[in-house]
């Protein structure tokens, strides 16, 4: 009697442990869906743009359009807004953004939604993320349909190193806390900024970083990367592609979570050994996007600095510095 | 119960008990253990360090074609891309490329050369799986293949007319795609047989969904391109649309990818029979249908399908890296009784439109 029952309960769990199987196998193998596809339901649009020229008979754009691991670079011209508009618009995005108005900076933040309720992803769903220490000075700014902010309370420090250096880890953290519900792209910008013109859908992608204002008709050697080889955001002499700025950089949820993190982590490493690299958290981005590459990179008309005059080969400013005296801010 | 058990283990005829339970026990945990553990979808992959030349933001890499799609696809042309930072990346996730192909009949007549040239320069230094889909499989050769890199007979049923031969490719390959290919490969290229390897083919194709621009189009206004016209079939497209005109003899993508296309293509061709019609073009016809509506991700420029024969080697094309075999196709389709061969010509000899025109 004790032997049957006994009987009954093995096989019982030789049962339990096969459909337990059966079920991991059977996720194994569920279609994933780890990017967003091209798609493009409404036939209305595809006899409203003129046929892609293969054979060029002259330069369309004097800028580098592809970098040799084949990720766009994205300049006026290079595409077609239109299109991609019904590309995305169907698959129902929300693009997430995260400004950092610690301090003085709070002051940027008017001019800041404004511009960009004007120019950034318009027609889609944006969330906003005012990460500030002083909630009470966020200005309430109108913003569209669909639009949403959120002011994030943030432990205010009295070096603005120290800030900016912080950013990573508030922002990783923030991925795997909240924005993973609430957004499918993260762009992480400059609150000191203003958009000028149309930032769309072109820019997204896995892993989006912006070529620096100051450094793109430079020779590597010249690029202010970390040279101290102890740092962790060390670059040695014939290494990188392009100098990155700090200002801009976004992706997708997952990809920019291992990004932010890896970031924080080395700026970790490099605070336990004493030291902070020459351009804060701007370096350590422009390390990892060596071994990281991006997936997608933005010429300087996504990132420009005012001050400097507007060459020939740049078509269209998109988003640039507000006009500022840096000096007393830092204080 | 636990109790129950003891006390019966105690007993000498019931001595087996307590270590198979134990075993047993150990087994539940060990599947429970792999069922819980993270699907490593995300893999994070370190570049090392590497020597090349920097990228120059106010040069173009090339100044006399396209290198970019009004949706931002890359178009492969060579000077555009570099092999050694894309091998390492594709290299550090372990990429497993499947290369299909069908050995229908007579055809099996090419396989030898299209293995052996893969062999030299398809995906060289990745893992890959030759499927070659053949109603003959004992006249598949033997082709001595590299490590990493294997081949995988597949049964096919062979039709017989040659156009239900390049069609019926669409729902092979659907269904092989959810049965075994989901499992074994990361990305799938789909090519004709016919065709031998001249060039590098290699990681800088692999994307979700790439086309190739087909050698006889790929400087043609849209209206010449030979889309199927009549709005009665399927792969209807208007005149005043069309980005490029595609080749259905090399396209592919991530796994997921292809399965959605080549189901969409055979349900489209189905429709199509039901309703009296066969497209012009055939699986092509269905296949420019679908990249024009779902954009590639990827488009690879002639230097992927040349014909030298009937094309020469123009200077736009700084390498020719899969071209045509040459062929008689009245012999080739004849069928094996001995019947007349039927139709316009098919695989690479379509390169051979622009020239008629």
């Amino acid at each position: 009697m004790h032997r049957k029952r006994l009987a009954w309960s093995l096989g019982l769990c030789l049962l339990a442990g096969a459909s337990l199987w059966v079920l991991w196998v059977s996720v194994q193998n569920w279609l994933p869906v780890s990017y967003l596809p091209y798609y493009l339901p409404c036939p209305e649009v595809l006899s409203q743009y003129p046929q892609p020229k293969l054979l060029l008979e002259h330069r369309p754009t004097e800028l580098l359009t592809l970098t040799p691991w084949l990720a766009p670079i994205v300049s006026e011209g290079t595409f077609d807004p239109e299109l991609l508009q019904h590309i995305y618009q169907p698959l129902n995005l929300t693009i997430g953004v995260t400004v950092f108005a610690m301090g003085k900076y709070t002051r940027f933040v008017q001019r800041f939604l404004e511009s960009a309720e004007k120019f950034f992803m318009r027609g889609y769903r944006v969330h906003y993320y005012v990460f500030t220490h002083d909630p009470a000075a966020i200005p309430r700014v109108p913003l569209g349909p669909g639009r949403h902010l959120s002011v994030i309370p943030t432990q205010g420090h009295s070096h603005w190193e120290e800030i900016s250096m912080r950013r990573m880890e508030a922002i990783s953290r923030h991925i795997a806390g909240r924005a993973h519900g609430e957004v499918d792209y993260l762009f992480c910008l400059d609150v000191d900024m203003v958009f000028r013109n149309p930032w769309g859908p072109e820019t997204l992608g896995d892993l989006v970083a912006a070529i620096h204002p100051g450094y793109y008709a430079v020779p590597r050697q010249q690029f202010p990367y970390e040279r101290r080889p102890v740092s962790t955001a060390f670059v040695a002499d014939g290494e990188g592609d392009f100098y990155y700025g700090g200002a801009v950089f976004g992706g997708q949820l997952a990809r920019l979570y291992e990004f932010t993190r890896g970031c924080h982590m080395a700026i970790l490493a490099d605070k336990a050994n004493g030291i902070m690299a020459a351009w804060q958290e701007e370096s350590h981005l422009n390390r990892r996007f060596i071994s990281h590459k991006p997936s997608k990179v933005l010429s300087p008309e996504y990132l420009w600095d005012d001050r400097k005059p507007q060459p020939p080969s740049l078509k269209l400013i998109r988003f640039s510095t507000l006009d500022k005296d840096g000096g007393w801010l830092r204080n | 119960m636990a109790e129950q058990v003891w006390t019966l283990a105690g007993k000498p005829n019931c001595r087996l008990l307590r270590p198979s339970i134990l075993l047993l026990m150990a087994l539940v945990l060990v599947l429970l253990g792999t069922a819980v553990r993270e699907p490593d979808r995300l893999q994070v992959v370190t570049q090392s360090r590497m020597a090349y030349p920097q990228p120059k933001v106010l040069t173009p890499s090339r100044t006399d074609v396209l290198v970019l799609t009004p949706w931002l696809a890359p178009i492969v042309w060579e000077g555009t891309f570099n092999s050694d930072i894309l091998n390492v990346q594709f290299q550090l996730q372990n990429t497993t490329v499947g290369l299909t192909v069908f050995a229908i009949k007579k055809y099996v007549v090419f396989l030898k050369l299209f293995l052996e040239t893969a062999e030299k320069h398809f995906m060289a230094g990745h893992r890959v799986i030759y499927y070659v889909f053949t109603d003959r499989p004992d006249a598949v050769p033997r082709v001595a293949l590299g490590p990493g890199r294997r081949l995988q007979v597949l049964r096919a049923r062979p039709y017989a007319r040659w156009q239900d031969v390049s069609m019926r490719r669409m729902q092979m390959l659907s269904e092989a795609a959810e049965q075994r290919f989901l499992r074994e490969v990361d990305y799938l290229v789909c090519a004709d047989v016919d065709m031998q390897f001249h060039d590098h083919v290699g990681v800088e194709i692999l994307s979700p969904l790439f086309g190739t621009l087909h050698p006889a189009f790929y400087g043609r206004p849209r209206e010449a391109f030979t889309y199927e016209r009549r709005p009665q079939s399927q792969a209807h497209i208007p005149w005043d649309e069309g980005d490029f005109y595609y080749m259905g003899a090399f396209f592919g993508g991530s796994v997921p990818e292809v399965q959605r296309l080549t189901k969409a293509c055979h349900q489209a061709m189905l429709a199509d029979r039901a309703n009296g019609i066969e497209a012009v073009w055939h699986d092509e016809s269905h296949l420019n249908k679908y990249l024009l509506y779902h954009k590639p991700t990827k488009v690879l420029s002639p230097e992927y399908m040349w014909d030298q024969q009937l094309l020469g080697w123009p200077s736009v094309l700084r390498k020719l890296r899969f071209v045509a075999v040459p062929k008689n196709h009245q012999e080739i389709r004849k069928s094996e009784s001995g019947g007349q061969p039927t139709g316009s010509p098919e695989g690479a000899g379509r390169a051979g439109r622009a020239a008629g025109n």
